[in-house]
């Protein structure tokens, strides 16, 4: 894969890397190239989300840049957003501002 | 542009590109003193510093000592109550030593909050006239320190900024400069890629050392170094936001290995490590960017580069900073505040090397004596907490030093 495979508003960093980058923002219902293939975007994407350029499976390492970041949670289709729903740290959790998923301290 | 700048030459022979007088109060008790004094020159360089603790650290003096004889500072007023533990006599006293003019005032001696604040603003104003007359001097590119950190970040941080101050930082080093960078919590995950940098085997294991030290603290506090906001900009775990973050040291060689209040001894790129040695003890090593700015400009920065994704917009007190913004819709909301508008790469506008040379361009300028969109709103943020730290060990810097 090289970076002809990619819609321009993608970036792929690495050819070891098993997902793109957002680099403009893409609405709910974009089509755009990922890996060769034209995938249609589920939900609206800000500027710097990755997409998954293949599928991946549960528990699999996530490589940006070449190196990891962290290790899948659940299958992961190509073209679907990974993020804190599907990929954790294999440091130190994440958290969020409020919810359930809010650090308690 | 510019290649050899004017600063301000001290009486302990480094060299200064501000003339600031600071006011430091020593414990949070005389913090309010110490703005009303600073309210008098709000159109001049006079800053705020402080710490707001009454028990004595060893790390909050020594960041002190280095911060009130920084190369960028001509003068200190320390502001005390009275009986706090910060050491203010051998605070002084060191300040003296520099060649630095320097005046106590202690609250409870001088008669309650009105008496001091006008004993304050006559001595500063007497300051401001004496440092006025400091010998200018010539400063070159290999001269310079350097302080580099990433805050507001997001995921455009590590794909635009990072690496164009990275490039940055290669030219300032290929020019003799130093670069420290810094905020060692977020290069978890890196460790491997800097020990493989080091310049010498023995520093690559003070490196890894350093980082097992790191990932153990935070481990401890049960939250890493990602906040919210870093999320909602696409980053989704510590160590992805750490290989953006990684790429604000560049392509050099790792000459050294630093703690606060140490200052790079030669030329060439410095890791500091801001994680405090021993049992975690004080809580969060940094609770947020202005944390480890002051570490940065404690260590002898001249300048800090200051990437930004999410928006950014702090200062800091004694040295410019300069705000490199990553995110082009960030930009567009946000230009009053940042220097440099690195998210044109992502839109195809301009290319790393491009906003390298622009951010070299850029410090060197500031150097010179242009001032940062952060100095010109008046952001002098600062803070300082608990922290304690072990000497660094022998393979730390270079042999030459």
């Amino acid at each position: 894969m090289s970076s002809s495979d990619f819609d321009p508003r993608l970036v792929y960093l690495s050819p070891k890397d098993n997902i793109c980058v957002v680099a403009q923002r893409l609405e709910a219902g974009a089509r755009v190239l990922v890996a060769g293939e034209t995938i249609e975007v589920a939900s609206t994407l800000p500027i710097g989300h990755k997409i998954a350029v293949r599928a991946i499976a549960k528990g699999e390492t996530v490589l940006k840049y070449g190196a990891p970041i962290g290790s899948t949670t659940a299958p992961v289709a190509r073209g679907e957003h990974v993020h804190t729903q599907n990929l954790q740290s294999d440091y130190i959790p994440t958290y969020e501002r409020d919810g359930d998923g809010a650090f308690q301290g | 542009m510019t290649q050899t700048m004017t600063g301000y030459l001290r009486n302990d022979g480094r060299k200064g590109i501000r003339n600031v007088v600071v006011i430091a109060y020593l414990v949070e008790c005389a913090h309010h003193v110490a703005r009303e004094i600073s309210f008098a020159y709000r159109d001049k360089d006079v800053h705020v510093i402080g710490f707001p603790g009454c028990y004595p650290n060893g790390y909050a003096l020594r960041m002190m000592e280095s911060l009130c004889t920084h190369q960028n500072v001509g003068a200190a007023l320390l502001l005390s109550l009275g009986c706090e533990g910060f050491n203010r006599t051998g605070l002084a006293a060191t300040i003296a030593k520099s060649g630095r003019p320097v005046e106590t005032l202690v609250i409870q001696q001088n008669g309650g909050t009105a008496k001091t604040i006008a004993a304050g603003i006559e001595w500063v104003g007497q300051a401001l006239e004496q440092i006025d007359g400091v010998t200018r001097t010539e400063i070159e590119p290999s001269e310079l320190v350097v302080g580099t950190i990433c805050g507001g970040s997001d995921a455009t941080s590590g794909i635009t900024a990072n690496p164009a101050m990275g490039r940055a930082f290669d030219l300032l080093i290929a020019d003799g400069g130093a670069g420290i960078f810094e905020e060692t919590g977020e290069l978890i995950g890196c460790e491997g890629y800097m020990a493989d940098r080091a310049a010498t085997p023995e520093l690559a294991a003070e490196i890894e050392a350093c980082m097992d030290k790191t990932v153990r603290y935070y481990a401890t506090m049960g939250h890493a170094s990602i906040s919210p906001g870093n999320s909602e900009g696409g980053l989704t775990t510590i160590e992805e936001k750490s290989l953006g973050a990684y790429a604000k040291s560049g392509a050099s060689d790792i000459a050294g290995l630093i703690k606060p209040g140490d200052r790079p001894p030669t030329g060439g790129l410095y890791l500091l490590d801001v994680i405090p040695d021993g049992e975690p003890r004080f809580g969060f090593p940094n609770i947020n960017d202005n944390a480890e700015i002051a570490e940065l400009i404690a260590c002898g920065s001249h300048v800090v580069l200051f990437s930004t994704g999410r928006g950014s917009v702090v200062g800091s007190a004694i040295a410019p900073v300069i705000k490199v913004c990553a995110n082009p819709e960030t930009y567009r909301n946000l230009a009053d505040d940042m220097d440099v508008d690195s998210g044109r790469i992502l839109e195809g506008r301009a290319t790393l090397d491009e906003v390298g040379q622009e951010v070299y361009d850029l410090i060197k300028n500031v150097s010179n004596g242009a001032q940062t969109k952060s100095e010109a709103l008046g952001h002098r943020e600062f803070i300082l907490t608990y922290k304690s730290f072990e000497p660094i060990g022998p393979s730390c810097l270079p042999m030459a030093s």
